[in-house]
């Protein structure tokens, strides 16, 4: 009976099997290279959580990835796929360092609330416009959003080394697309003295929002019902396209505010590197599988965040420390992805074994519930 | 605006549009049976890697294509195997399948090849006869063979589809595999083979940046294409002619983009980069009330025995 | 008297030990980059100077570690901070990119020297004492094969392939345009933006449209004009290089690149720390100090000529 149970229990963990194999193929890779697996991801380790200041980078990576990833959790439950996370990142991001920039003298909170509202609203109008394109435009939300990272990075790229670029760049004749520091009483205060700052604890709470919206309201439950059977969603009278566009536009908002945050926390200036990726290290698409592996719950996507800034903070100490190439750890980062998705099956079996019932009845429940 | 340069901007676009049909043809091939495959980007760069390397090391062009097909029909299994055996959410594999493709092609060439080389790639083939009528000849028959081969694609891709059986089973599939299923037609097996396939032409379309077109190796040489790739399938609504029409469209206002700046027409830079991405959306939003016939299927795990 | 003589001996054993033992203790410098070291351009440049410059000191005295790839600013700001506490001397965040990040970092670490570019902004503005930075005068270099390719050019129009119009691809490029005009003010010099620094594809397709516009000699800046080159290989255009020698790529069409000498700014960067000043300065590059060189291609045109004229193949009348 007792082994039983255990054997029960193991699909709960296949996740963590799924990593530790991950990690297995990566041992393998590195001992071929010469490394010692054993050093390198003690390394990894002591880079993610060694000290207070690694925690703190750990933390500080992964709150872009929770900001993306709530802003999924809603677009998926509302049945879109947002691709579109890096262009709404550096929408918001931009708008977001336009307002602090024009409005230094004001005090410091209102120059964050006003940045903040900025750039999440730059990111609602950005996945917006997919929404819209979508909803009366029969346009697919994987194209429009795919298609709108690359028109943001091509506006940022000219904003940047045009009308927003340092006046300080100019007069030194570097030409470094990047704007002037943000005003000092615009940052974001520090919650310990390293880089971690507020956003994190402001993606936290707004993660226990978003399961509030999402389970707690009527607006909630229709996104969900959208995205759960289209055909019931529209037998109940449903507006399935608007629901889907603002979806859209809630993925959007998210992502700007993380664009914003990003800016007023850490950067305090905009600037970049001709891709999206400079600013954003493809916390667009990282969102995403943060989000999956949080089971698309944006509570369970607080501590998925977490896991993946500190495989993605480590990979580059154990870069620092063993001089291994860092395409490796990208490697073996898409190979977790894999596996952690690949293995989720077991998991959803087990699930499906024991709460086969309760499942049946709280979806009866469900549609009851809309008049 | 003189005919050399209409010329020279049409047949860039032809030039351009080819990792992409590849691509994209084979993406469709996939969707249409159900399965969504963003990884297509990785496919592309570990093609790309492979063919570049073999071609490098053995001189010979063909062996360097032959691996590139089938790195690109390893990956195909691979994404096959995930979302289709282990019926993982096909959105998210695909992240990690491009993910796994950008790190391990980088990784690889920084190993084996470590410095940037270029090679001879494929040569220029001119089609004996048609190469030679004026206009005409130069925009489409001037071109190396993996170009043709890309163009010839599509109408195969479309017979394949619509008049064989086996289309006709993996259009069952990505429609109603519950139905399909009871009929006996092996839904995974039908999917394994349309995913395998979608594979293998994107490790070609890598092959094709790799050893005809640039003719040399970087990390990251697709750029981001794969997903470009990715967006057409949709533009073309999963009919491989739209889809050709969609990545001669994307392929013709980029290379118009390039010409704007070569000829000094007085547009920022990045407006002009902008161009083929708005075209792209304005068009397909200008074409609203078309009527798409999506794979019911797509982007759903099947499970046998449920509804 | 004899304790004085005492504590005299004292005093001077210590001081020669610790100046001893500080030169036993190797120089050590960490190099943080935004593409690998590899690409045969910006990153391979600074690589291959700090190979030069261990090949002069010796590995016992000077020792170098390198985070690539550090695209992403956030984590080239972590890996600065990582570099800076285990006590490098030298942290050379390549990429004017990083500058905000050594801003916030460079205050914590009064001990360390840091060292940043393209830029002429050390921050001392701002009271901060331990930051180079470095400059390379681009144009100088730009200038040079612009006077060569209008010399070279048969159709009287050439291409200009850059990344963003910014930073150093921007000073290149205005200096190649002013030189191909001081030799040749009716050419005409196509310049075009490809938006990326990485998308070899794009910058392909432009060389080949500027040679169907007319260009007979090409030009450009940053890893992706790999892309370009093997297409000027093709199509018989000449090449003119920026960043390292690209005349392996195609010995055949690339007549110059004008390479950047880092080891210019390193050496006496090495020494201003050594003798314990850490930041505050600026070190150009330029044609005079020999920062900037060009590598005139030996297989090329010009080279063949200067090596025909030397051993006699080609006879020029006196």
């Amino acid at each position: 009976m007792n082994q039983r149970k255990l054997w029960d229990l193991l699909p709960r963990f296949t996740p963590i099997l799924a990593v530790l194999l991950a990690l297995l193929v990566g041992a393998v890779m590195l001992a071929i290279l010469g490394t010692n697996p054993w050093e390198a991801y003690r390394a990894l380790f002591i880079g993610a959580f060694g000290s207070t200041n690694a925690l703190a980078d750990t933390i500080v990576k992964a709150t872009p990835l929770l900001f993306v990833g709530l802003g999924i959790c809603i677009a998926f439950r509302g049945g879109v796929l947002n691709i579109g996370g890096e262009g709404q990142l550096v929408t918001g991001a931009i708008a977001a360092t336009a307002l602090a920039l024009a409005i230094p003298t004001w005090p410091g909170w209102l120059i964050i609330l006003v940045s903040l509202f900025a750039g999440m609203l730059a990111g609602a109008i950005w996945g917006g416009i997919a929404g819209l394109l979508k909803a009366h435009f029969n346009v697919n939300e994987i194209l429009s959003t795919i298609m709108l990272n690359y028109i943001a990075v091509f506006g940022m790229n000219y904003l940047l080394r045009g009308p927003m670029m340092d006046p300080l760049q100019i007069k030194l004749g570097s030409f470094t697309p990047q704007t002037a520091r943000l005003p000092r009483a615009a940052d974001l205060p520090r919650l310990i003295p390293t880089r971690l700052h507020l956003g994190a604890a402001i993606a936290v709470v707004l993660a226990v929002a978003v399961y509030v919206l999402l389970w707690r309201t009527t607006i909630g439950f229709r996104i969900r019902t959208v995205g759960k059977n289209l055909r019931a969603a529209l037998a109940a009278g449903i507006r399935t396209k608007r629901y889907m566009a603002l979806s859209l536009v809630l993925a959007g908002a998210f992502a700007g505010l993380g664009g914003a945050v990003e800016v007023l926390g850490l950067h305090h200036r905009m600037f970049t590197d001709g891709s999206a990726f400079g600013f954003t290290g493809s916390a667009g698409f990282n969102g995403i599988v943060a989000a999956l592996f949080g089971q698309l719950h944006p509570i369970g996507t607080i501590p998925a965040s977490f896991f993946l800034g500190a495989l993605l903070t480590g990979a580059n100490k154990m870069q620092r420390v063993m001089q291994v190439p860092s395409a490796l750890i990208g490697a073996l980062n898409g190979l977790i992805v894999l596996l952690v998705v690949g293995s989720e099956i077991f998991r959803r079996r087990q699930m499906k074994h024991t709460d086969k019932l309760g499942s049946e009845q709280v979806s009866a429940a469900d549609t009851k519930e809309e008049p | 605006m003189t005919w050399a340069m209409i010329v020279g901007i049409l047949s860039s676009g032809i030039r351009l549009a080819t990792p992409y049909l590849y691509a994209s043809v084979g993406e469709t091939i996939g969707q249409v049976s159900g399965v969504l495959n963003l990884g297509v980007d990785g496919v592309m760069l570990m093609g790309a890697y492979v063919a570049f390397f073999v071609a490098l090391r053995t001189g010979n062009l063909s062996l360097g294509l032959i691996a590139a097909a089938g790195i690109g029909g390893v990956f195909g299994l691979i994404m096959a195997f995930i979302s289709v055996t282990l019926k993982a959410e096909q959105g998210i594999s695909g992240i990690g399948l491009y993910l796994f493709g950008l790190g391990l092609s980088t990784f690889l060439f920084g190993v084996t090849i470590r410095n940037v080389q270029t090679i001879d790639g494929f040569p220029n083939l001119a089609i004996p006869g048609l190469s030679r009528i004026p206009v005409i000849g130069e925009i489409f028959f001037q071109h190396n063979i993996l170009v043709y081969v890309a163009f010839a694609l599509v109408p195969i891709a479309w017979f394949v589809l619509n008049k064989t059986p086996f289309g006709l089973r993996v259009r069952a599939v990505g429609q109603n595999p519950e139905a399909a299923d009871s009929l006996g037609v092996s839904v995974v097996r039908v999917r394994y083979m349309a995913v395998t396939i979608g594979g293998v032409l994107s490790g070609v379309a890598g092959a094709s940046l790799s050893i005809a077109l640039l003719n040399t190796f970087q990390q990251n040489l697709t750029n981001g294409m794969g997903f470009i790739a990715v967006a057409l399938v949709y533009f073309g609504g999963w009919r491989p002619v739209l889809v050709l029409a969609g990545a001669l469209l994307f392929s013709t206002v980029n290379a118009l983009q390039i010409w704007l700046q070569v000829a000094g027409i007085n547009v920022p830079s990045d407006v002009a980069l902008m161009l083929p991405y708005i075209v792209t959306i304005l068009v397909l939003a200008a074409m609203a009330k078309r009527r798409v016939n999506a794979p019911a299927a797509l982007n759903k795990r099947f499970e046998r025995g449920e509804s | 008297m004899n304790k004085v003589l005492a504590g005299f001996v004292l005093v001077a054993l210590i001081v020669s030990s610790i100046v001893i033992l500080g030169m036993a203790a190797p120089f050590k410098v960490a190099f943080v980059t935004p593409s690998t070291i590899n690409d045969l351009a910006w990153s391979q440049s600074m690589y291959d100077a700090l190979v030069t410059i261990q090949n002069e000191m010796g590995k016992d005295n000077f020792q170098f570690v390198y985070s690539e790839n550090m695209y992403v600013i956030s984590d080239a700001a972590v890996a600065i901070r990582d570099y800076a506490s285990q006590g490098y001397n030298l942290v050379i965040a390549h990429g004017s990119q990083y500058g905000g990040s050594l801003v916030d970092i460079a205050p914590d670490f009064p001990h360390t020297a840091f060292a940043w570019g393209s830029t002429a902004n050390t921050f001392s503005d701002q009271g901060i004492t331990n930051i180079f930075s470095y400059q390379p005068y681009s144009e100088q270099g730009g200038y040079v094969n612009g006077v060569l390719a209008a010399k070279l050019s048969k159709s009287g129009m050439m291409g200009v392939i850059g990344p963003i119009e910014t930073g150093d691809a921007k000073r290149y490029t205005e200096g190649f345009q002013q030189g191909v005009m001081a030799t040749n003010p009716k050419d005409k010099v196509s310049v075009t933006w490809t938006g990326s620094y990485s998308d070899v594809s794009l910058a392909a397709e432009t060389a080949r449209t500027m040679i169907q516009a007319g260009a007979d000699v090409l030009t450009g800046t940053s890893q992706m004009v790999i892309g370009a080159i093997g297409v000027a290989k093709k199509e018989g255009a000449l090449w003119f290089g920026y960043d390292v020698d690209q005349a392996p790529l195609a010995p055949k069409i690339v007549v110059s690149s004008v390479v950047v000498d880092w080891t210019v700014a390193l050496r006496p960067m090495i020494a201003l720390i050594q003798k314990g000043t850490l930041g505050g300065k600026v070190f150009p590059l330029t044609l005079a100090n020999g920062g900037l060189k060009i590598a005139v291609n030996a297989e090329g045109l010009v080279g063949k000529t200067i090596d025909g004229i030397i051993n006699g193949d080609i006879k020029v009348k006196e």
